[in-house]
């Protein structure tokens, strides 16, 4: 870690991202990369995989190697579930969530993908936009990632061709006209070489743009957090059992999105009771003004029945609280979605149990289109299907509020996480 | 500094607390592991945070190999008292004298391995269905691949071929009779990141993580502190060194490296400018390549 300093270390911001593409398109290696060439690997790590390599008989060393720890992994080299590593620069800490290409495992794309800030999208640039890169960039945009980076890879196999590189830019605008993205830049690289990822490349003069480590140090993220629709669900009732704290309830959560602070008038839900905040607090600390991310302890003027899944908003802005939503939902199991069959459902710290009401369509992954007759819903579909819950949910749609707008479909009988799914 | 903008290391505080709370309500009988060392110390200090002007709600459990540094031990029990928290230690030793485990031979032996009989009977008898263990995924390759709520079998087995996904923040810990968790509430932090956060909320750890004097055996590179556990090769000799540890574990696996560092900055300041992982001082990783997921999978912490 060179320039470190201490005063920089604590008021960075952090930056999650997360690798997405087809199998083989070079994302382990491009993470390898990228922690090699800012010297962020340490000494016994390089020694491990260099041996590593060399037993193989490799002519280089196989950076990859740095995020594919598991045996099974090495054994066939590819990615089965998410690595996440970790480095810093002077300007921001970085969580890296390299996920798998293949199709199988599609299930652990999305879980390093749900909190991600950022997704590099690889391409291998002889074989241009595969399914699997339209399956990931359709899921990135369900997602709500705020911002796409694709990088066209193995720019050293195309002899660094401008053209090639154009191509590829072509072919994947074409998918995403079709989706919703906010944010996407286009990178020519080789992982492999180093073209592009920390140091800008000698062989591509016709590339006059950035590096991906300054787009990752550079890209605006401060104005992904929602400040304004105030959403606190309540995890944990503290209620300590020694005599001097005798009357204290804290309301203990993470805030969603919003700010909070003494003197709020708020409203609690399900019951739609009033009151008003006397203390935010954090290990007898109080706190100003409260907002997202945090975890803080909340007091009230006045004793309200309150328990672990009620919601404390602001009294004009409530979220929906309804039983029954459309929800898009990508399917993670290999016992298909049953209609009509019910599962348990969590929503932000909330249980409760859900029935499938009905299938409206089903996404066709090659052509991004809805097909409203295949209901059919098996392992890494995306479809939009409508529920009812046993109980109302306080939710906000997706598209507003990335946390109070998910939910998981558990299977009640193997207690597997059988759907990712997000609120309409 | 942005206005309404959380730096990262009161993020992973916020992260952290929210896994504890998640763990203290989906599980009826969760506990802490606590072995300290500085990750299980600050994530103690997480758990008094969470809870805070409550007590920690459930109990901190220590496997104890009976080749403890002493210093951790007198550390342990202090906190305990100071923060009123309920200790349950188990001894690997009994796990021994009942013929659950078998000792190690040899010069490298270790009771690092048989830990796990000791922690998974533990588990057993007191009912505990979901550890929390300060483990880090920038530990170690196989801990990198870990989710926040790790599902075990009702052999204590880790499956990482077949993980649940974990979604945004929405924790799933349903589970069958017999089975547990593991709860990692430290998966995102570097070890970097635990020792500016000891220096940010002045958390109290054991003196050994500064610098003293100690006699130490060199082996295979590797400074082991020297005991009555470590018998010593033939070429072998004890010889003093000014060390400090960087990890605390078992006294016969836990490297020292040489250090006049003697206060948290000056820690602060040789981990910045260190070369190698805080593992490359554990002796027990460098038994093989997969040494850690294999004892992962086994039901290793
Ligand atoms: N020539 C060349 N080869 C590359 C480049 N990037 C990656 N490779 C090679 O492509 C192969 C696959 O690379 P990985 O990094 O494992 O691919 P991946 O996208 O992580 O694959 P999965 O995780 O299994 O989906 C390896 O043999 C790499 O050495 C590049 O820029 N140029
Ligand atoms: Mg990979």
């Amino acid at each position: 870690m060179s320039d470190f300093s201490k005063d920089g270390y604590m008021n960075m911001e952090l930056l999650r991202f997360t690798t997405a593409g087809s199998v083989d398109d070079g994302k382990s290696t491009l993470i390898g990369r990228l922690l090699y060439d800012s010297k962020q690997i340490f000494e016994d790590q390089l020694e491990a995989i260099e041996q590593r390599s060399q037993q193989r008989g490799f002519e280089h060393v196989d950076l990859s190697l740095l995020t594919d720890g598991l045996k099974a992994e090495r054994e066939q080299g590819i990615t089965i579930d998410v690595a996440y590593r970790y480095f810093a620069t002077p300007k921001r800490k970085f969580i890296i969530a390299d996920t798998p290409g293949h199709i199988q495992y599609t299930r652990n794309m999305v879980t390093g993908a749900s909190t991600a800030n950022v997704a590099l999208i690889l391409v291998d640039a002889r074989k241009g936009v595969l399914e699997q890169t339209i399956r990931h960039s359709f899921i990135a945009s369900l997602l709500q990632i705020p911002h796409l980076i694709i990088c066209i890879n193995k720019m050293d196999l195309v002899e660094y061709s401008e053209e090639a590189f154009n191509k590829v830019v072509e072919e994947f605008r074409h998918v995403s006209s079709k989706l919703d993205i906010k944010d996407v830049h286009f990178l020519p690289i080789s992982a492999l070489k180093g073209d592009n990822v920390v140091d800008k490349s000698q062989n591509m003069p016709w590339y006059q743009g950035a590096t991906l480590m300054y787009l990752l140090e550079n890209i605006h993220i401060s104005s992904d957090e929602n400040h304004i629709d105030c959403r606190f669900p309540v995890q944990y009732v503290i209620r300590p059992q020694q005599t001097e704290y005798h009357d204290y309830r804290g309301y203990a959560g993470r805030i969603v999105s919003g700010i909070y602070k003494p003197g709020d008038k708020v409203k609690i839900l399900p019951s739609g009771e009033s009151a008003v905040i006397k203390t935010v607090e954090l290990f007898g600390e109080n706190i100003e003004e409260a907002y997202a991310p945090m975890s803080v302890t909340m007091t009230l003027d006045r004793d309200v029945d309150i328990s672990r899944g009620d919601m404390i908003v602001r009294e004009n802005n409530a979220p929906n609280m309804e039983q029954e939503f459309d929800v898009m939902i990508c399917w993670m199991n290999a016992n298909k979605l049953q209609l009509g069959g019910k599962y348990a459902i969590r929503h932000t710290i909330k249980d409760a149990r859900c029935v499938i009401k009905d299938i409206r369509y089903k996404i066709d992954i090659n052509t991004l289109h809805r097909n409203e007759n295949d209901k059919e819903i098996g392992m890494n579909d995306i479809a939009r299907i409508n529920i009812k819950t046993t109980v109302p949910l306080y939710f906000d749609s997706y598209r507003k509020n990335r946390y109070t707008g998910s939910v998981i479909l558990i299977d009640e009988g193997t207690n597997e996480t059988v759907a990712a799914g997000m609120i309409v | 500094m942005i206005l309404y903008h959380l730096n990262h290391l009161r993020e992973l505080e916020a992260e952290a607390i929210y896994v504890i709370r998640e763990a203290a309500s989906q599980f009826e009988r969760p506990a802490m592991l606590f072995s300290g060392g500085k990750d299980s110390i600050v994530m103690t200090h997480l758990a008094r945070k969470a809870f805070y002007p409550a007590r920690i709600p459930f109990p901190l459990l220590h496997i104890d190999t009976g080749h403890n540094f002493p210093e951790t031990i007198t550390f342990r029990d202090k906190m305990v008292e100071e923060i009123g928290a309920r200790l349950e230690v188990r001894y690997v030793q009994d796990s021994i004298d009942k013929g659950r485990a078998r000792e190690e031979k040899g010069p490298n032996a270790s009771r690092n391995v048989l830990q796990t009989i000791t922690l998974l009977d533990a588990l057993e008898e007191l009912k505990i269905d979901a550890a929390m263990g300060g483990a880090r995924r920038d530990e170690e390759k196989a801990r990198a691949k870990e989710r926040f709520f790790s599902h075990r079998d009702e052999f204590g087995q880790w499956d990482p071929k077949n993980q649940r996904p974990e979604l945004w923040m929405l924790l799933n810990g349903r589970k069958h009779i017999g089975e547990h968790f593991r709860v990692f509430p430290l998966s995102n932090w570097t070890e970097m990141d635990v020792w500016m956060y000891i220096q940010l909320e002045n958390i109290p750890i054991p003196e050994i993580y500064f610098t003293h004097e100690r006699d130490v055996v060199d082996r295979d590179g590797m400074l082991l502190a020297y005991s009555e556990y470590i018998t010593l090769k033939e070429t072998e000799k004890v010889e003093k060194k000014i060390v400090r540890f960087r990890t605390i574990g078992d006294m016969t696996c836990t490297g020292a490296v040489e250090s006049p560092a003697s206060s948290l900055s000056e820690i602060i300041d040789e981990i910045a400018a260190s070369r190698t992982t805080e593992r490359g001082t554990r002796q027990d990783d460098k038994r093989s390549e997969t040494a850690m997921e294999d004892r992962k999978k086994a039901g290793y912490f």
